[in-house]
């Protein structure tokens, strides 16, 4: 079974050229959630103040890599090169978190 | 049944083909500013041989040492330089380097049917930027060095030591960038340079070994360059990051460093893991057996080897929680391994076996790899590591696996494709002595080393209590017959350039697209690129080949 | 030896009528374009990698040592830092309208945006200068010039104090403030150091944007240097929130 890589449907993608308008779309969210983060963090929610503040960073981040960086438009690999990034950044600090945060839980 | 695979062309009518990669421009510039990815291997090659004499040297000095309980042949200081300099030039300098950079820039480009790397400058940049580091580092090494091990623990390298740690980071710094080119390349050019008919399931096993070593690269030696970084700003600024006076963290170095560090094995053994393969395969006459199974449990070795940095870290202040999380993860990380071990097994089982040189060092790793993979057990286990760990136990286990696994399966590989890259065939008989040397010398170094850790000799130690000189002398003796094993092949290998038998393009009847094609290649590999429409491993498409062809020349 | 005939031969009829910026390793543009847009996304996962390093540590010692950093924070000015997100938003904006002009082959307006996109940079480069100036005024530079004067008596600093009410932190709580202001310019410090070198070659681009070398088709320049450029704004997201929002209620 050949499997030509690469078919030429999938150069396509290259050209699909993403419109001002989203990019003024999206821009306009991103200013709005940073007054919003800067506002959140005036208001006291106790333990949820860093996680509000990581989703709102968290939204942004997405909205900047899906449209901006295009990768909602881009092939599977490119979708799962960003997955792999994330996934090995986040077992490098959540690994390491968690040695920390057990040293705390004493001896068994 | 006869006794070899090789077949040669008649001597008396062979040439060296005229036009090849070699040929093709002359001159040093030609060289120096080459985009053709197996120019920079041969660069490497020379490269790396350079520093693993040295790297060999540093280690000559450290068994001279400790031939005798005292420290007497330097000051205590000196030793801990030279053990420092030995790992740091043979873990950066020569392992990480030895396979991808020589063999795999040679021969992968060929093994997926593509004309070069998809990014040759930056291919000619990594090489640069390799010889830079080196030349930092021996420069730092001849104005004194750095007694911290190759390991640079904090806050013994930060915080009490006045050796050359900034340059020496920086030296390991620029390095890491070199391997992080290297392996971008490799990724790129296997997903996007594929010939026609070249699905994944018809790679080569060495392509796929490259490729999870090439991901471990890329993703696994930034964190390398912000620990150092890291160093280098306590040292100067003091900044407080590891320095518990400040609120810092010494551990945290650890937990950076060991995130590149335990991958870092990986990288150095999947590609010659990716060696064995081919050269298992081709002196049995049989395809891998469990070929999905060996592609999958490269890429397996490569996930699961982000998960258990902290093993080597059992015994420094980390949870006991994390270690028993990360002790089982690293039990995890071994079946892979023995998987393939497994199906090399499995692939010999039946096969036709013969004995040449690159078999024997195959037969070497497979036996040495599989020891020092199973003593990683047990100092994964961390009862038992809390006893063996920083004795010479851990020093025998890698270089077990790195020694008797990587540099051995570098030495099959560079002998399996010497025909390939030169055009000519080694010596065998004298090449088979070698491997037998090699092999001697090994286990009479190392396997007394397993003995002494248990006993209790700790390791980076140049005085010892006077009950160990006994198997300390036999590690010495060991040595100095590996030293003779290791100089054998820069003889012969030297020689064989001008009056080595000439190989034609498959002496060794393998598979494979850089068997097809003329020994040494063309600067475009391939006159027009390749249709893929066998799989790999197919020696009856081969039989087949051969039965059509027409022996004679013109 | 056969050489030749064991390999079947590869797409006839394939006559070289490749543009001219194709590279001869490549059979297509559109490999070519493929390839190193993929190379660059793996550059960028070294990236994440390589800051991944500092935000572990910024974790781990805003758990340590909470109450240090609360208190650290505040010494970072809010309307700064809103600013330079604004700023680094604004020219991610104005960098995708850039790769969008190159794609529709309108050479001013690339020249145009690519100019935008450069000079925002310096903007915020020149806040973060600012910035950085008042902390040396102030000695919470780690290493070279600090003291925990601020933090120890919070009243002897009267803006930040007027706003935020601090309470005077224990001596060795407020060594600690040492690690946030550590991190925050290893941090900040390697992203302006990434957006110096995303404002050099941006200078490269807009010399060579007019001269017509990304609008007559050959966009990948342009467009990886955008995700580059879009890497850096994400970093700066995250800081944001973690080095000026920790907790400014009071």
């Amino acid at each position: 079974m050949t499997d030509l890589h690469d078919k030429p449907e999938q150069h396509e993608r290259e050209h699909h050229i993403v419109s001002p308008k989203i990019y003024l779309t999206i821009v306009c969210c991103l200013l709005v959630l940073t007054a919003t983060t800067v506002a959140a963090s005036y208001v006291e929610m106790g333990v949820f103040n860093p996680i509000v503040a990581l989703a709102i960073a968290a939204l942004k981040m997405m909205l900047v890599v899906l449209f901006f960086m295009h990768v909602k438009y881009s092939t599977k690999l490119t979708k799962l090169t960003v997955g792999a990034g994330l996934f090995t950044f986040l077992v490098l600090v959540g690994m390491t978190l968690a040695d920390y945060m057990t040293r705390a839980w004493g001896r068994w | 049944m006869s006794d070899t695979i090789v077949v040669l062309p008649d001597q008396a009518t062979a040439r060296i083909p005229k036009m090849n990669f070699l040929s093709k421009e002359k001159g040093l510039l030609s060289w120096l500013l080459t985009g053709d990815h197996k120019r920079i291997a041969i660069l490497y090659l020379i490269s790396i041989s350079f520093f693993f004499f040295i790297g060999g040297s540093l280690a000559g000095l450290i068994r001279l040492e400790l031939l005798t309980p005292q420290s007497d042949l330097m000051a205590t200081d000196t030793y801990n330089k030279v053990f420092s300099m030995h790992g740091i030039i043979m873990v950066f300098f020569f392992l990480v380097p030895s396979v991808p950079a020589t063999i795999g820039n040679f021969l992968m480009p060929m093994m997926v049917g593509a004309k070069d790397l998809a990014l040759p400058k930056i291919n000619l940049l990594s090489w640069y930027l390799y010889m830079a580091a080196g030349i930092l580092a021996i420069y730092t090494m001849i104005s004194g060095g750095v007694d911290t091990g190759w390991t640079f623990t904090t806050p013994l390298s930060t915080h009490y030591v006045n050796t050359h740690v900034i340059t020496t980071g920086l030296a390991v710094f620029i390095a890491g960038f070199s391997s992080i080119f290297t392996g971008l390349n490799f990724i790129v050019t296997i997903h996007k340079m594929r010939c026609p008919g070249m699905t994944w399931f018809r790679l080569p096993l060495f392509v796929w070994s490259n490729y999870a070593a090439s991901i471990l690269m890329v993703l696994g030696t930034p964190v390398l360059a912000i620990a150092l970084v890291l160093i280098v700003l306590e040292r100067t600024v003091g900044i407080g990051v590891f320095d518990p006076t400040k609120g810092g963290d010494p551990l945290l170095f650890q937990h950076l460093f060991w995130f590149y560090s335990h991958p870092a094995v990986y990288i150095m053994i999947l590609p010659g893991m990716g060696v064995i393969s081919e050269v298992v395969s081709t002196f049995s006459r049989k395809r891998v057996f469990g070929y999905t199974a060996v592609a999958f449990s490269s890429v397996a070795i490569a996930v699961f080897g982000f998960f258990v940095w902290a093993h080597h870290m059992f015994i420094m202040g980390i949870s006991n929680y994390a270690a028993l999380v990360f002790s089982l993860l690293t039990m995890l990380v071994a079946v892979p391994s023995a998987i393939k071990i497994f199906n090399w097994a499995f692939t010999l089982y039946k096969g036709s076996i013969t004995f040449e040189t690159p078999m024997l060092y195959a037969f070497g790793f497979m036996g040495l790899f599989t020891i020092g993979g199973m003593t990683g057990v047990f100092l994964g286990s961390t009862g038992t590591d809390i006893h063996l760990t920083e004795t010479y136990f851990i020093v025998a286990h890698f270089h077990f696996v790195m020694v008797g696994g990587m540099l051995m399966a570098f030495l099959s590989g560079l002998h399996f494709w010497w025909p390939k890259m030169t055009g000519r065939m080694y010596p065998e008989k004298i090449s088979q002595l070698a491997a037998v040397v090699t092999f001697i010398g090994f286990n009479l170094t190392f396997f007394p080393q397993f003995i002494l850790g248990t006993l209790g000799m700790p390791r980076r130690y140049a005085s010892y209590p006077p009950e160990f000189q006994i198997l300390n002398v036999f590690s010495t003796a060991g040595a100095t017959v590996l030293g003779v094993g290791y100089l054998l092949p820069v003889l012969y290998l030297t020689w064989s350039l001008k009056y080595g038998a000439i190989a034609g393009n498959n002496p060794w009847q393998a598979t494979g697209l850089e068997w097809q094609v003329q020994s040494p290649p063309l600067t475009e590999n391939f006159p027009e690129i390749p249709i893929m429409d066998h799989e790999a491993y197919d020696y009856e498409w081969l039989e087949r080949q051969n039965v059509s062809e027409v022996a004679s020349v013109g | 030896m056969s050489d030749s005939t064991a390999i079947a031969h590869g797409a006839v009829g394939a006559e070289h009528e490749h543009p001219s910026y194709q590279r001869h390793h490549f059979e297509t543009i559109a490999q070519q374009k493929d390839a190193t847009n993929f190379a660059m996304w793996l550059f960028l996962l070294t990236e994440i990698m390589f800051f991944g390093g500092l935000f572990t540590a910024y974790l781990i010692y805003r758990n340590w040592y909470y109450p240090a950093f609360v208190e650290a924070s505040h010494q970072l000015q809010i309307g700064w830092g809103t600013a330079n997100t604004a700023v680094l938003i604004t020219s991610s904006f104005t960098m995708a309208m850039g790769v969008w002009s190159a794609e529709m082959r309108k050479k001013s307006m690339l020249v145009f945006f690519l100019v935008l996109t450069f000079v925002l940079g310096l903007v915020f480069l020149g806040i973060k200068f600012v910035e950085y100036h008042e902390k040396w005024e102030k000695s919470h530079v780690p290493g070279l010039r600090y003291s925990v004067q601020s933090f120890v008596n919070p009243a002897s600093d009267p803006e930040v104090y007027k706003e935020y009410h601090d309470k005077p932190l224990p001596l060795d709580m407020a060594r600690h403030t040492e690690l946030y202001f550590f991190l925050y310019f290893a941090m900040t410090g390697m992203h302006a150091l990434h957006m110096i070198i995303g404002i050099a070659i941006l200078g490269f681009m807009i010399f060579r944007a007019r001269a017509g070398a990304y609008t007559n088709g050959h966009v990948t320049f342009v467009e990886n240097f955008g995700l580059y450029w879009h890497f850096v704004d994400i970093i700066w997201i995250y800081l944001f929130p973690l080095l000026y929002l920790i907790s400014r209620h009071q």
